[in-house]
């Protein structure tokens, strides 16, 4: 099968492993990668800050850029719902929201990708040599569930679910740097939430969230290590060196 | 500017507030909870969730007729109602139907509605004294405070705060047992109901087919309130009827589970009219006050589906803000994520940054029992006051998605980032400019690795198998 990958800007900027990760188990499971080199954002920071205009210039850029992709595949869900429900919506001209809803359509996100599309099962593949938690970002609700990530964390006895596992790292975009002190407070709730588990590695498949939570754990001192669900795998299948 | 730097100086000092704070989480967590079981338990909940939300949609899509038909009923029951375009306008109403009977202490049972117009105050400025029943407002009333959640007016203060100022105030021996402070105020209130000529509430459902007022309250005192003076005033927003009485249960079974997971209100009154000849108590007089203040400019609006609202706070139980920083800090009556969007559409611009006090994570829209898509209503409500943001932020904004819709100018901002992060040694940034600034504030931040995945592409990866 043939898939565009979509890797985002922060993951491109920030998070290469994960990238890296996410092609080597697409390859892993028969798929030819191809990466569109004209792409950058989908333009969420400006959709949620209320600036329609940039985002949908970005939207009308994208739908572009991967308009004859037959499969489309990101890391993130949050950019994944931003093509597929925020996109269409954007777009005013018709002919374009049209284009921008067929692009959209292709669009998915890498794990549901992997289970829907190529049927892998991925609880069965995953191994943890330490205890693990898991970070469930708000903007996969029309994704994946709190109960999908669990299971794709598998059997294992090494998992350890938080009480409250959708509770927000407190992130929210430009939110983050326009009202940082309370951005913060709701990240020190969200770090003691994965502390009280008593595992220290975290499961987030969101860039943006696991800038936010590595960030403040840092900054907090605790000894909290975070990990996209592709690198997890990757790591599990042997594609990729364990980091330490 | 100033706006956002004022709300983020307030915000910041409500989250360094670790009193208020830790009261708020207690408080919260503990509703979220049971808000959850109680649900849980409901059976069809999801349905009734979705009749409910129909129900508020079907009767704001026809609010005149619904008025209409509720203002006759009302009348033809023998209640007199009264229109009040303001606040202003409503203040001027009841007091002076206060003044006019010689009426000089009044009670009140909880309404977020004469909140919302100042009534208290236009009250005690004609000579009327007012004294608050709910053992939360009570409390606010006597501490000269002001409730910080819709339900829970006194989600702010803990046990000790409560006991010093009923000990201060009604000269009450110092206790923190929350049974003997509800022990003493209740003798206290008990006085005050034997004494009073007016009774002052706010309206849960008025009900259009039958003229109906429904209250919903824990603590009697709304029930006391209504058959114990000689006239009785209630004032409800334009928004707050029901088509029918058979539409009750539906929102009987909603608001206090959404509120405290209690699978009703304690005490649920009903008034039809004034007291009749063969009515044992019950209010010579009943005055209805119908108050528009903004509201029909949000019904003629963009997004009028934030009416339905029937107050029941769980959204803000729900909110991680809301839990970070209590309800004063929104300075505004109505708090909390749905405080977010009736704020600015009810008193304009001086709210503009509330929308914006939100990290969209969409926990107030799962708990809405008439499903109003909160969060994306925040983000509408940021679309239409965007033109008056900060003309930083404006061509930041603009120049942000300059560079992102020229991949080599992104690339080149991937390194330019990368080179004005300096290091620290150990990969994370050491500083860095404008936002860089803010996000360093509460989190540390990873430099951009070297090799970019474009780079990791380019330099191998691609050509792989």
């Amino acid at each position: 099968m043939d898939v565009a990958l979509f890797v985002t800007c922060l993951t491109d900027t920030f998070y290469p492993r994960v990238g890296e990760a996410v092609v080597r188990v697409l390859r892993h499971f028969g798929c030819r990668v191809h990466f569109p080199k004209r792409q950058t954002c989908c333009g969420q920071p400006a959709y949620n800050s209320g600036f329609h205009p940039e985002a949908a210039a970005l939207i009308r850029r994208l739908v572009d850029v991967f308009h004859d992709a037959e499969c489309i595949v990101t890391p993130s869900a949050s950019c994944a719902t931003m093509v597929r429900r925020h996109g269409p919506a954007l777009l005013t001209d018709e002919a374009a929201a049209e284009m921008a809803r067929q692009v959209a359509g292709r669009v998915h996100e890498f794990a549901t990708f992997l289970r829907d599309r190529l049927h892998v099962d991925i609880g069965a593949l995953v191994r943890f040599d330490k205890p693990v938690t898991f970070h469930y970002p708000c903007h996969a609700r029309e994704v994946y569930t709190v109960d999908d990530l669990r299971r794709w964390l598998g059997n294992s006895e090494m998992v350890r679910t938080p009480a409250r596992p959708d509770l927000c790292c407190g992130f929210g975009g430009l939110f983050a740097v326009e009202y940082p002190e309370l951005s913060g407070a709701m990240l020190g709730d969200k770090l003691d939430e994965l502390m009280r588990t008593g595992a220290r590695l975290v499961v987030c498949n969101e860039a943006a969230c696991t800038l936010q939570m590595a960030g403040g754990a840092r900054r907090r001192g605790l000894p909290l290590q975070f990990k996209h669900l592709a690198e997890v795998l990757a790591e599990s299948l042997g594609l990729m060196e364990p980091t330490p | 500017m100033s706006r956002t730097n004022d709300t983020r100086r307030r915000l910041a000092a409500a989250v360094a507030d670790r009193r208020v704070v830790a009261a708020v989480h207690l408080a919260t967590w503990r509703k979220v909870d049971a808000r959850a079981e109680s649900f849980a338990r409901l059976p069809h909940a999801e349905e009734l969730r979705e009749r409910a939300a129909q129900i508020r949609q079907h009767t704001l899509d026809h609010l005149p007729a619904y008025l209409e038909q509720f203002v006759g009923q009302v009348e033809r029951r023998g209640g007199h109602v009264h229109f009040a375009a303001d606040a202003a306008a409503a203040c001027r109403i009841v007091c002076e139907l206060a003044t006019q009977r010689g009426l000089t202490l009044a009670v009140k049972s909880k309404s977020m509605t004469t909140e919302e117009i100042h009534l208290n105050a236009a009250l005690e400025a004609a000579g009327v004294r007012v004294v608050e029943t709910d053992l939360g407002e009570f409390i606010v009333q006597i501490d000269r405070d002001r409730p910080s959640h819709i339900i829970t007016p006194i989600i702010h203060k803990d046990r000790r705060q409560v006991a010093e100022a009923m000990a201060r105030e009604l000269g009450c021996p110092y206790t923190e047992d929350p049974a003997e402070l509800t022990r003493i105020a209740r003798a206290h209130l008990r006085d005050i109901f034997r004494r009073c000529d007016l009774g002052i509430t706010g309206v849960n459902f008025g009900v259009a087919e039958t003229g109906t007022l429904c209250l919903v309250t824990n603590e009697g005192n709304g029930r006391m309130t209504v058959s114990r003076p000689r006239v009785h005033v209630a004032l409800l927003g334009i928004e707050k009827i029901i088509p029918r009485l058979a539409d009750l249960p539906v929102f009987l079974k909603m608001l206090a589970r959404s509120s405290t997971g209690q699978p009703m209100g304690s005490y649920t009154t009903l008034v039809t009219g004034p007291r009749r000849p063969d009515d044992r108590d019950g209010p010579a007089e009943l005055h209805v006050v119908l108050l528009d203040n903004g509201r029909s400019d949000i019904l003629a609006g963009p997004m009028p589906e934030v009416l339905r609202c029937v107050r029941c706070g769980a959204c803000l139980n729900a909110c991680p803000a809301y839990r970070n920083v209590g309800g004063h800090a929104y300075h505004s009556v109505y708090p909390g994520p749905i405080g977010s969007l009736l704020s600015p559409l009810l008193y304009g611009a001086e709210h503009d940054a509330l929308p914006r006090v939100s990290s969209l994570c969409g926990a107030c829209g799962l708990v809405c029992p008439v499903k109003i898509d909160i969060p994306a209503l925040l983000v509408r409500l940021r679309a239409l006051t965007r033109d008056r943001q900060p003309a930083l932020k404006r061509w930041m904004l603009r120049g942000w998605g300059w560079v992102m819709r020229r991949p080599w100018v992104y690339r080149l901002g991937q390194k330019t980032l990368r080179a004005l992060l300096r290091d620290d040694g150990r990969g994370w940034a050491r500083g860095g400019p404008g936002p860089l600034r803010e996000w360093l504030c509460e989190r540390d931040l990873p430099r951009p690795p070297a090799r970019s995945f474009r780079r990791l592409w380019e330099e191998g990866l691609g050509n792989e198998r």
